[in-house]
Parts: C-alpha cells; sequence; structure tokens
C-alpha cells in the first residue's frame, strides 16, 4: 500500500500572456494557400484552422530542428519558414538559461516535462549542477517495471524525538521563505496553496504573517529572523513548523534590506512599521554568539509551541559543518543550507557571486559531518540555493540531503523572466515580487496556485522517473550516494 | 559616521547613453492602432518617454527599458520583439567583459554598490580571482554591520615599513626613530592607464580624486606641470632613468615610483639621499624568477614593493599563471621568513572590480593599485580606438576635471562599500587583518577536487543523464 496521499490533479494552465514565448517562430508568407497539412502535421498544435483560415496560433510550442513532421519542409508551396525566436536569446542567464526558463513554463502549463527541443535539466554555469550527471545502469538491470505508485518520494521531518509533530511531506521539498513584501499576497498564496495541496509547507519569510494564510496553517511555517517582523507568540503557535533564518544564500553574512518603494501602509501594517520607509534585518542575531545562545532561541520556541519542529536555516561558511552540529546539539530538526547562488529576493552582487560557497560542496560537507558525528540519522537536511529543476533535486539529495527548499523556480512557474529588477520602483512589471496594487492583480489566485501545483507535479514525476531507473522504491535510498553521480570534469582521468 | 569609514558620493550623470544588452525591434508595419496599446501600458513609460539622441543616433527606449518583455507579450500583432545588441556584446574583451564594463560605469554615475534581484546569475566559477570565494560568519562568530554604520569597519592602510619590534633606553625612551608611514583611508592607490584619451582635465580629474580620497595618483613625473603642482602631496610620481628629473620636483612630495630597471638603484640611492623623508616604492614586472628580484629589493630598504601583472591579471611571462596565486606564494615565502611586515604589497593589473581588491588582500597584498577601471569609470568602453590615434567615441578628453573626479570618486565610493560588505560578512573590522587571511577564503581548485575527485568512474553501459 502506498503511503502517499493521492497527489493534486494537472489543469492545463496557459501563459497569462497573450504571447507566450518561445524558442522558435514560424514565419508563414502571403503564398500560404490554406490547404492545412502543417495543422495535420504538427503533433504540438503549433498551428490551427480558424474560420476557414490557416493560422500560426503557438509559436511556441515548436521544438524547432528536433521536430519529427517538419512542417516547413512538408509545406506544398513552401510557405513556412523556421526561424530562432531572437527575444528568446535576450532572456535568461547562465543559471537560468532561456531554455531552462521556457522548460519551468512548459511545465507550469502541462504538469509534465517538455517532449523535446528544450534542455530542461541543466544549465550553462559550467559548473557544479551544471557538469554533474546522474548515472543510470543498464536498463535491463534497473526495476523499470515497478509502478509509480509503488515508489515513495516522501521524507519525514521529525527524525528526533517522539514528543514533537511526527511529519511527513509527501514530496522531498517544501518552499522556501519569500516574505509579504518582498511578494505580492497572491504569490504568496499561490505557493501557500500549491505547497497544502502536496501535503508539505511553505515558509513565510520574514515580513509577518498575514490573515490570508490561516486556512493553511497546516502547511506554514513561520520565519522567525533578525528584524523580527510581525513575530508573535500567536504566530507561532499557529504553526507546526518554525524555522530561524540565521543567514540567506543570497546575502550571506548579510543583512535583509526591504527598499522604502515596496513597504506600502499595508506591509508596514504587518510588520509593525511605517509606510514608505525602508525597512533592515540586521545581521546576525546580537542575542546569537554561541551555540548555547542559540539553544536559548530554540528552546523559547519550545516553550510557546512545544510541540512545533524548529529548522534552523543558515548560509554556508567554510566551517558549515561544524555549524551544523551545534543547531543539532541546540535542539533543532530540521537544518536548512542555503547555498550562494540562490535567493529571490534584491541582493548586492558582489555578496550573491562571492560570499560563501555553493550548496554543491556545502551538503556533501555537512552530510559526512554529522554522519561521523554519528547524528545524521536524527536530523532532516534541507538544501537550497540554485535548484531550479528535478534534476538538481535528485543530484542535491544524492549528494547528500534529505530535501531541498523551492524558491525561484516557483517563480517561474508564475512568469517570472529574471530580469532582475524585483527591487526598482513598484516592484516587479509581471505582477510577482510586488506590493503594487495594480501589479498585484495581474495574477489570478486560481491561475498561480496550478501553474505551481503543474510544476511541482511535473518534478514529482520526474524524480519518479529518475528512482526508477535507479532501481530504488523510495527517495531515502538516494540520499549520499554519490556513486549514482559523475561529474564530467573528473571523468577518465 | 566619521569621515574616515565612509566616502561621500554625489551622482554624475553619463555624458552619453550607455550600451544595453538588448534592444528593442518594433515593427509600424501591420499595426491595428489598438485603442490599449502594450506600448503604452509600460509600466516604467518607455515608449511615453522616448526620444531621439540627435547627436548619438541613439533611441532612447533601448535605455530606458526594463526587460520585463510585456510589450513582447502584449502586442495582438506580435509586433515588439526583443534581439541581442552586437554592440553590447562586442564590448571589451575575454577578461573586461561587457558585464564588468557596463558594471564599472554605473558605479562610476551613482556611487552605488550594483544591487539586483532573484539570485546570481553569473556562471560556478571562473578563472583568477573568479575562482575563489570569501567566507561569512554564522551563529558562532560575529558577522559586522559597516554599511549602515552601526559599527565602524575600517579600510585603512599604511604604506612603508614597520619594525619587527621596538627598543628602549634604559630610561624608558624610545631607542629608534618611529617607522615613516604614510596612511591611506582604503587599500587603493590610483595609477594613470596605460592607454586612453587622456587630456588636462583628465589627469587633473584623477588627481582632485586621490586628493579627495586621500589616497594617491601614479604618474609619469614628467606629467607634472604647473598645474599639476598643486596635487603634489597625493600624486606619485614615476621616475624614468632615461629621462633626468629636476630635484625641486620632489618637495613636497611624499612617495616616488622607481621602476624597476637598470638604475633603480642608483636612482633610489639618490633619492634616499637627496629627500629622506620620501617613501621609495619600486614597481616590479610580475614575473618568474620575480621572487630573487623581490628579495634583493628587501635587502636594499625598498619599503613599498608593487608588483604589475598584466591588464588580465596574469603574469607578464605566463598568461596561464594569475596574479592570485603568484601574490599568495611571495607572502608566504615572506611569512616564512618572518619579514613580511618590512615591507608594504601594493599589487596592479587586471584588478576591475571590488571583489579583486579583497581577494587580492586575502592572498597576501596591503592594497592594489588600479588604472583601467578609472578610465572606464569615465565611459570608456575599452575599444582601444585611441591607441590607432582615432576620435574616442565618449570624448573623454572633453570631460571636465570636475566631473571626471566624481566619477572616480564614486566608483571608489561604491568598491569601499562592497569591500566593507566583504568584510563585514566575514567579521573583519580592519582590512589590514584580512590581508593572508587565506583560511577565511574558498579556493575553487582545493575544494572541488575534494568534493567531486571521486565521481570521476562510470561503469560500462551505465547512462548519463
Amino acid at each position: 500500500m502506498s503511503l502517499n496521499s493521492k497527489p493534486p490533479e494537472v489543469v492545463i494552465t496557459p501563459s497569462r500572456f497573450r504571447n507566450p514565448i518561445g524558442k522558435y517562430r514560424l514565419h508563414r508568407t502571403d503564398d500560404c494557400i490554406g490547404c492545412g497539412k502543417c495543422v495535420e502535421l504538427c503533433p504540438y498544435g503549433v498551428h490551427v484552422i480558424q474560420a476557414g483560415h490557416v493560422l500560426t496560433k503557438n509559436h511556441y510550442r515548436c521544438v524547432g530542428p528536433e521536430c519529427p513532421n517538419p512542417c516547413h519542409e512538408a509545406c506544398p508551396v513552401g510557405a513556412l519558414a523556421l526561424n530562432r525566436n531572437p527575444t528568446f536569446d535576450t532572456m535568461g542567464d547562465l543559471r537560468w538559461t532561456p531554455d531552462l526558463l521556457l522548460s519551468t513554463w512548459y511545465m507550469a502549463e502541462n504538469g509534465t516535462v517538455p517532449p523535446r527541443g528544450l534542455e530542461y535539466r541543466i544549465g550553462a554555469s559550467d559548473g557544479g549542477f551544471d557538469r554533474l550527471r546522474l548515472v543510470f545502469p543498464p536498463a535491463h538491470r534497473s526495476q523499470s517495471e515497478a509502478l509509480n505508485e509503488d515508489v515513495d518520494i516522501g521524507i519525514y521531518l521529525n527524525r528526533r524525538d517522539g514528543s514533537s509533530h511526527h511529519i511527513r511531506i509527501d514530496v522531498p521539498f517544501y518552499g522556501g521563505g519569500m516574505s509579504y513584501g518582498s511578494v505580492s499576497i497572491i504569490t504568496m498564496l499561490s505557493r501557500v496553496r500549491a505547497a497544502a495541496a502536496f501535503g508539505t509547507f511553505c515558509c513565510t519569510g520574514e515580513g509577518g504573517y498575514p490573515d490570508e494564510l490561516k486556512p493553511y496553517d497546516d502547511h506554514v511555517i513561520t520565519q522567525v529572523a533578525t528584524g523580527l517582523f510581525g513575530v508573535r507568540e500567536e504566530t507561532i503557535q499557529r504553526v507546526r513548523i518554525a524555522e530561524f533564518k540565521y543567514a540567506q544564500g543570497a546575502k550571506p553574512g548579510l543583512g535583509g534590506h526591504l527598499l522604502g518603494d515596496k513597504v506600502t501602509p499595508a506591509v508596514a501594517g504587518m510588520r509593525e512599521a511605517v509606510a514608505g520607509y525602508p525597512l533592515f534585518s540586521p545581521f546576525p542575531f546580537h542575542s546569537v554568539y554561541s551555540v548555547e545562545d542559540h539553544k536559548k532561541h530554540v528552546d523559547w520556541i519550545k516553550t510557546i509551541n512545544p510541540k512545533a519542529l524548529i529548522t534552523v536555516k543558515v548560509s554556508t561558511p567554510t566551517d558549515v559543518d561544524m555549524v551544523a552540529v551545534g543547531i543539532y546539539y541546540a535542539g533543532a530538526h530540521i537544518i536548512h543550507l542555503d547555498g550562494s547562488y540562490g535567493g529571490t529576493g534584491a541582493a548586492p552582487d558582489i555578496a550573491k557571486k562571492n560570499i560563501a560557497m555553493p550548496i554543491e560542496y556545502a551538503v556533501p560537507r555537512v552530510h559526512r559531518f554529522l554522519k561521523e558525528e554519528g547524528i545524521r540519522d536524527k536530523i532532516t537536511v534541507m538544501a537550497s540555493g540554485g535548484i531550479r529543476t528535478p534534476h538538481d533535486v535528485a543530484k542535491i539529495i544524492a549528494l547528500g540531503a534529505d530535501g531541498v527548499c523551492t524558491g525561484t523556480a516557483e517563480l517561474v512557474a508564475l512568469e517570472c523572466i529574471r530580469c532582475h529588477n524585483c527591487e526598482s520602483g513598484r516592484g516587479c512589471a509581471r505582477g510577482i515580487a510586488t506590493t503594487d496594487p495594480e501589479l498585484t492583480e495581474l495574477i489570478d489566485l486560481e491561475w498561480g496556485t496550478q501553474r505551481i501545483i503543474n510544476l511541482l507535479m511535473a518534478w514529482r514525476k520526474e524524480l519518479i522517473r529518475i528512482l526508477k531507473r535507479l532501481g530504488m522504491k523510495s527517495i531515502t535510498e538516494l540520499v549520499g550516494r554519490t556513486d549514482c553521480l559523475a561529474h564530467l570534469d573528473y571523468m577518465n582521468k | 559616521m566619521p569621515s574616515k569609514y565612509m566616502i561621500d558620493t554625489q551622482a554624475a550623470p553619463n555624458r552619453f547613453k550607455v550600451l544595453t544588452r538588448s534592444g528593442i525591434i518594433a515593427w509600424e508595419e501591420g499595426c491595428l492602432k489598438c485603442p490599449v496599446c502594450a506600448k503604452r501600458e509600460c509600466i516604467y513609460g518607455v515608449y511615453d518617454n522616448r526620444d531621439l539622441d540627435i547627436m548619438q543616433m541613439v533611441d532612447s527606449i533601448d535605455n530606458q527599458c526594463m526587460n520585463c518583455l510585456r510589450c513582447v507579450q502584449g502586442c495582438p500583432k506580435e509586433l515588439i520583439h526583443k534581439s541581442v545588441n552586437p554592440e553590447y556584446e562586442a564590448l571589451g574583451d575575454s577578461y573586461w567583459t561587457p558585464e564588468i564594463i557596463t558594471t564599472l560605469w554605473s558605479q562610476a554615475e551613482t556611487g552605488r554598490i550594483p544591487v539586483s534581484g532573484s539570485g546570481y546569475s553569473g556562471p560556478f566559477s571562473g578563472s583568477g580571482f573568479d575562482s575563489m570565494w570569501t567566507d561569512m560568519s554564522e551563529i558562532v562568530r560575529p558577522t559586522r554591520d559597516g554599511i549602515h554604520g552601526r559599527e565602524y569597519i575600517s579600510a585603512a592602510i599604511h604604506l612603508g615599513k614597520t619594525p619587527g619590534h621596538l627598543t628602549f633606553t634604559h630610561s624608558g625612551d624610545l631607542d629608534s626613530k618611529p617607522p615613516f608611514l604614510v596612511d591611506i583611508p582604503l587599500p587603493v592607490v590610483l595609477r594613470i592607464p596605460p592607454f586612453g584619451p587622456m587630456g588636462i582635465n583628465t589627469i587633473k580629474g584623477w588627481a582632485l580624486a586621490a586628493k579627495k580620497l586621500r589616497t594617491f595618483l601614479t604618474l609619469p613625473y614628467e606629467m607634472i606641470d604647473k598645474e599639476m603642482v598643486t596635487f603634489k602631496e597625493c600624486l606619485i610620481p614615476s621616475i624614468s632613468p632615461a629621462q633626468p628629473y629636476g630635484d625641486d620636483l620632489l618637495e613636497g612630495v611624499r612617495l616616488v615610483e622607481v621602476p624597476w630597471g637598470e638604475k633603480w638603484k642608483e636612482i633610489a640611492q639618490e633619492i634616499r639621499e637627496a629627500h629622506p623623508s620620501v617613501l621609495i616604492s619600486c614597481r616590479i614586472p610580475l614575473a618568474m624568477g620575480m621572487e630573487e628580484m623581490f628579495l634583493h629589493l628587501l635587502d636594499s630598504g625598498v619599503s613599498i614593493i608593487n608588483l604589475e601583472g598584466t591588464s588580465s591579471g596574469r603574469l607578464l611571462d605566463d598568461n596561464s599563471v594569475f596574479i592570485k596565486d603568484a601574490i599568495r606564494s611571495i607572502h608566504l615565502a615572506l611569512v616564512e621568513r618572518g619579514i613580511r611586515d618590512e615591507v608594504t604589497i601594493l599589487v596592479g593589473g587586471g584588478l576591475a572590480m571590488a571583489e579583486h581588491v579583497a581577494k587580492a588582500i586575502i592572498c597576501g597584498a596591503d592594497g592594489v593599485v588600479i588604472d583601467l577601471p578609472i578610465l572606464i569609470a569615465l565611459e570608456c568602453r575599452m575599444c582601444r580606438r585611441c591607441t590607432k590615434q582615432l576620435p574616442c567615441p565618449v570624448e573623454i578628453d572633453q570631460a571636465t576635471s570636475s566631473w571626471v573626479a566624481s566619477r572616480t570618486i564614486n566608483l571608489l565610493g561604491a568598491w569601499h562599500k562592497q569591500i566593507l560588505e566583504i568584510m563585514g560578512a566575514m567579521g573583519i573590522r580592519d582590512v589590514r587583518r584580512l590581508r593572508g587571511e587565506a583560511g577565511r577564503a574558498i579556493f575553487f581548485e582545493d575544494l572541488d577536487r575534494n568534493t567531486f575527485r571521486s565521481l570521476g568512474e562510470v561503469q560500462e553501459g551505465y547512462e548519463l543523464e
């Protein structure tokens, strides 16, 4: 019998923009005789017949040269030409390539990975995840006959004690912290509702606990960070998991900073601050300069909410392994390691690029150290900071994490294009990372929720496929299995 | 905040439109003249504020566009597209990349730290300084907040040598002369770039910036004319052995540079005798065998050594070795001999970003010398047309000295804040303590190999995905 509760349904949810962006464009000349051959040939529905006219309606679905039935070659009058979309090449960057953006959009629309034409597994950063590969045994040796339902990708979050909540999530991920203020209430609710649908969690970030989240209390992780914005006893008592944020990967060693423009009256009210003024979340906790001080924090939460699980979010300094051990001995249930290349909010470029180490190094180091200490099976290790694809999830688990926290990928599902202008003026022009009332309305809550559900469903299916290819029945079997990985830079050397 | 912990900056607008990574292609043909046009809906008002710069023939929409693509995705006839700008991609070279150049422009314009949303977008690692990360403090070590002024972080260094110990007379007085040191509030000295269409106002502007920043500008001594004499206390004249220099030139000068060359010893000796209070800095090429040169200089009593690599941060005679590694080995050699504090090491060549300053210091330098960044601060596009006697596309020589000074101060103000960010995250409050702190850095080669070298074996028949 399967442990899993029923996963949510995929509902096809196309782009909210009139012209979805594709990698290719098909140009139709006036020579077109409207014979409909292209409509008939195309497996992806790029062309349609409308009122007797043949139109190229869905450029974005075209898979280009990888198409098995190329319409432009079959057109009897040569009226179709295949071109690369120039806009495509202006998008994205080395970590989130235009291919990854489009494939994430595909998953958010369809709930499955793209059929072909897009590289959906890796980016182009030329290191870390992008040079690591999963190693699959020859097809005949893996248990490909196992049913999808028999493969369990769920994990237990409390591996420590019987007195706190016994929590299992059916997928090896939950939503990382993004505050009300840094993102809109619709974005926040979309994430939380998707998390609830999967039986997992989503973290509030440091910006208070809006009342709109109350119906989903069982799926909310409330964050306690240095600014203590919106932290009240009542908000901590409401949840099953509370998170201490000591640092975040995008700005390790630096505090949070919400620019004045984003501090609207609603945000200010939530954070008990003054509208229009920038808010600094100082770094570090000036009440914590030792593991003993940290334990005092954990005990404080446990006094207010004795059954709550405690997760501790830290960044990745050179001594991250020592930090992790300290976190365990202070009484936490989850260590959340946030690597230097992730992050959703605004941060100094110098910090994002240079301070602290990428998650691909931190996780194996912590995993090994905790094992040597004999406490690896007493604590849950969650990783974040640049997890973009289901392949990244599988790789970081094979390196030693139990699960991951999602962030940017969910924003991309809501059609973030990573223009990096979240912090300027009224905030995100696409209505995701903004508190501007007019821009917030650009996203419909049902649409946003379903897009994230679809994305995570695609991840879920892909993870099950990966586990089956590895001959595994549970994702817990993959933890620390570096033998399932190869690094291209060290092969044949 | 006391002035020694901060640099005052004031916006100094660009004189020319900057080049952007992509441009807008908006066709007019086929336009339906919709009542609500996707262009009118632009939240940045790009199309409403559109105008054409006649002098530069630049359409302002490209500069104002923030790449949200809403117009591209909203036009019913799909008449709007974006396209990569080939002019942007052609900026600079493989080391001085378009990203570095445009970031330097914006720092020189605003004096602000570059900030952006949604994570890091660059490569995993790279060569040279890009192959190291700096550490941070967490839980068990305090960090420091220098930027917002809650704590003071000092970026000041001194130039000159300090004695290994002090000796006292029986009566308790100092038995030796106190060391002669020159303090600068940030670990950066400016140098006239190797090329560039420099007018008198350019040089004056840089000297003005050096004066306001209380650091130095190194320049060939023959550039010190009547007007420049007023800036003497913040100039480092570089003496060339080929040309004689007037003795009065050195009156009021605090530092002099003698490049490594045949007669450097004689020149240094002459200066020392005639002007005992002037500190001498010797500039040597970063190349194979420089350790010997270095120790020879130390024996001769030189107190400041300026190591100079190529403009892409490598050894002059070996393109495969980065200055980062050369500095580390020299620093360690001196530490092992117990004489590290007998000399100030300044490093130049390929210093292009604020992080390079912090990383050079972590590798063992006391401070750095920068040249091309102060040219790029003036909107230089690194096209090197000036080296072929062609006109400068951004007319650098026409800029006023006060604009040149503001742009230079803004750039260094932004760098100063970024150095504080790096040090604050590490919990270090004095840049002199950052020197040689390689244990608080993470080196790509070591860490990558240690983490992944065992992941190289794949059995026959296994598939990679």
